[in-house]
């Protein structure tokens, strides 16, 4: 048969993208337009007002910068898990393996009062740090340790795979040329991981940013120290201040669609690297 | 005579791809302290909190009215949300994988979306969506329905909140398994949906299934975007994780841990099965 059948026999385009986009829609787009516009009725004044206080303002920082400080310490050991996992043997390696998808299955709340038991004054990791002097629960590492504990899968999940396809050819040629193990380990297999790295620093820091459930537990909740700024959204709303809970929520919002840009971008980076290289 | 026969006993050379012992067992020791730190501990100090007192007092903690409505509560959304989810994942998978039509990338986007938004600001889009200051409010009250700080205000942002799980799961299955199939079993004479039942179900069984696993068990520990509409009426609109925060805000540790014991549970029969599905999915590949 020499004739070239456009149309596909397949059925069902209609419906399925019908239904998908209507769902969608209904649920997703609808309700989202719905905050921007009710955001959209407050005056500049009051917006920005509701914005930049200095409470918010403080959990900004907060959120921002303990995100920053779990994902980074995710990027580190998270893709020396990869690469042990990927490279090495050692017994009771597939449990291990298995176990880093926890944070993604265990509620949040659970994970909260498990955290905030562990790192209190008379857990069993805060009891030993007491000692030093370090106070973890009610206290910024709190907050840090929730979220790098959220963030946890990310970083493993997207450089595993991306270790798991590296040609072994590359470096035996790194080495046969004479570069020592660290050089070729730098200069060779690190830039092949590099974007599905930042992938995940992405993902587990975009995750960390809008966490609640975690957080709140250990993080002791005190005004201009340890509050995250969904907790500050969750007490307006609680308050019926609507507004200044929806201006918040717009900036948020805001950052993870751009959060959202950027991974996109970072995962055609991804696949780019993987589709030259095989 | 020269002793030529006699090898000189060199020193093991370390392969070139790969560490010395000290640092391969340095890096394995490295990584099995910060996940016990992070994985084993938290997890391990729920069950003993749970099972300290002994079984009776577990026992009695998930048995106890407020326990018992907030389990069957939770079922109750599971049996809405996870079905809905499923359908939706299916249909938009058939969509995306078997045919060719603009604004698809924009689509699978889209639905990346709920991952990235804050459950908190979720909860907050339908507080002002239906609640009795937001756009549908007065109406609803005119018509006595209760959205917001009732059930159906719990069920429509964990519907929100796991939208994307199943979709995500089967997505890149179907895209990777192409259409030759499908187009075999039609162009032979069976039906669409004869097609979808005996060729393409059996094809995404096992991601379908960890897919719905998945979706079930973040339905059931939703936590943010509840907390923001149910308003914490015990027994009426507690949930499972808001009623461990309620019963862990009033000191009763035991009793959370034992109703938390119960969502680990799940999320450890999840990653068995998330295993089981990689495991099956690799085997696949070597015989193919």
């Amino acid at each position: 048969m020499a004739t070239v059948v456009s149309r596909t026999v397949i059925p069902g385009f209609g419906l399925t993208l019908g239904f998908s986009v209507f769902y969608l829609s209904l649920l997703f787009l609808l309700p989202v337009a719905g905050l921007l516009i009710f955001t959209l009725q407050m005056s500049w004044a009051d917006f920005w007002r509701a914005i930049s206080h200095p409470q918010v303002v403080a959990s900004y920082k907060l959120s921002f910068g303990a995100s920053l400080a779990g994902a980074t310490i995710n990027a580190i050991f998270g893709s020396l898990t990869a690469w042990v996992l990927v490279r090495y043997r050692f017994p009771g390696k597939k449990v291990v393996d298995a176990l880093v998808d926890l944070p993604f299955a265990l509620p949040t709340a659970v994970a909260g009062i498990a955290l905030v038991t562990l790192y209190s004054a008379t857990g069993w990791v805060g009891q030993y740090l007491q000692v030093w002097d370090i106070r973890i629960a009610y206290s910024e590492i709190g907050v840090i340790i929730a979220l790098t504990y959220i963030g946890l899968p990310f970083v493993v999940r997207m450089v595993q795979p991306v270790l798991a396809d590296f040609e072994k050819e590359l470096e035996e040629a790194s080495a046969s040329l004479g570069a020592s193990r660290w050089t070729t380990v730098r200069r060779v297999i690190l830039p092949a991981i590099l974007p599905a790295l930042l992938t995940g620093y992405a993902l587990a820091f975009a995750r960390a940013l809008g966490e609640y459930g975690s957080v709140i537990f250990i993080s002791g909740n005190l005004p201009y120290r340890t509050e995250i700024t969904p907790l500050l959204i969750v007490a307006k709303a609680e308050q019926y201040d609507y507004q200044g809970a929806a201006a918040i929520g717009v900036v948020m919002l805001v950052a993870a669609f751009l959060l959202l840009l950027l991974i996109n971008g970072l995962q055609w980076w991804t696949n780019k690297r993987n589709g030259g290289a095989i | 005579m020269t002793d030529v026969s006699v090898a000189i006993p060199a020193k093991p050379l370390v392969k070139a791809t790969t560490e010395p012992r000290w640092v391969r067992y340095s890096l394995i020791s490295i990584m099995l302290l910060f996940l016990s730190l992070f994985l084993l501990l938290p997890l391990s100090v729920v069950l003993y909190g749970a099972f300290e007192a002994g079984l009776r007092v577990w026992w009695q903690a998930v048995t106890e009215p407020d326990a018992v409505a907030a389990i069957k509560l939770t079922l109750f959304v599971l049996v809405i949300v996870v079905p809905l989810n499923a359908i939706f994942g299916v249909a938009i998978a058939w969509a995306v994988a078997k045919f060719e039509f603009r604004g698809k990338t924009l689509l699978v986007s889209i639905i990346d979306m709920p991952f990235a938004i804050s459950p908190v600001v979720v909860g907050l889009i339908f507080v002002i969506f239906f609640g009795s200051h937001g756009w549908l409010g007065p109406w609803l009250q005119q018509h006595d329905i209760k959205i917001i700080f009732a059930v159906p205000g719990i069920v429509i942002v964990i519907l929100f909140g796991t939208l994307p799980f199943v979709a995500r799961e089967l997505i890149p299955l179907m895209q990777q398994q192409g259409k030759d199939e499908e187009e075999a079993s039609l162009t032979l004479g069976a039906s669409g949906w004869k097609t979808f039942w005996y060729v393409t179900l059996p094809n995404i069984k096992w991601g379908l299934i960890y897919g719905v696993v998945l979706c079930n068990a973040r339905a059931m520990g939703e936590f943010g975007a509840v907390a923001v509409v149910s308003g914490r009426i015990r027994g009426e609109t507690n949930t499972m994780p808001l009623h461990i925060e309620v019963l862990y805000n009033e000191y009763m540790f035991t009793a959370a841990f034992a109703v938390s014991s119960l969502l680990t549970g799940l999320a450890l029969v999840t990653i068995v099965i998330k295993s089981y599905v990689e495991y099956k999915d690799e085997r696949k590949h070597k015989t193919a």
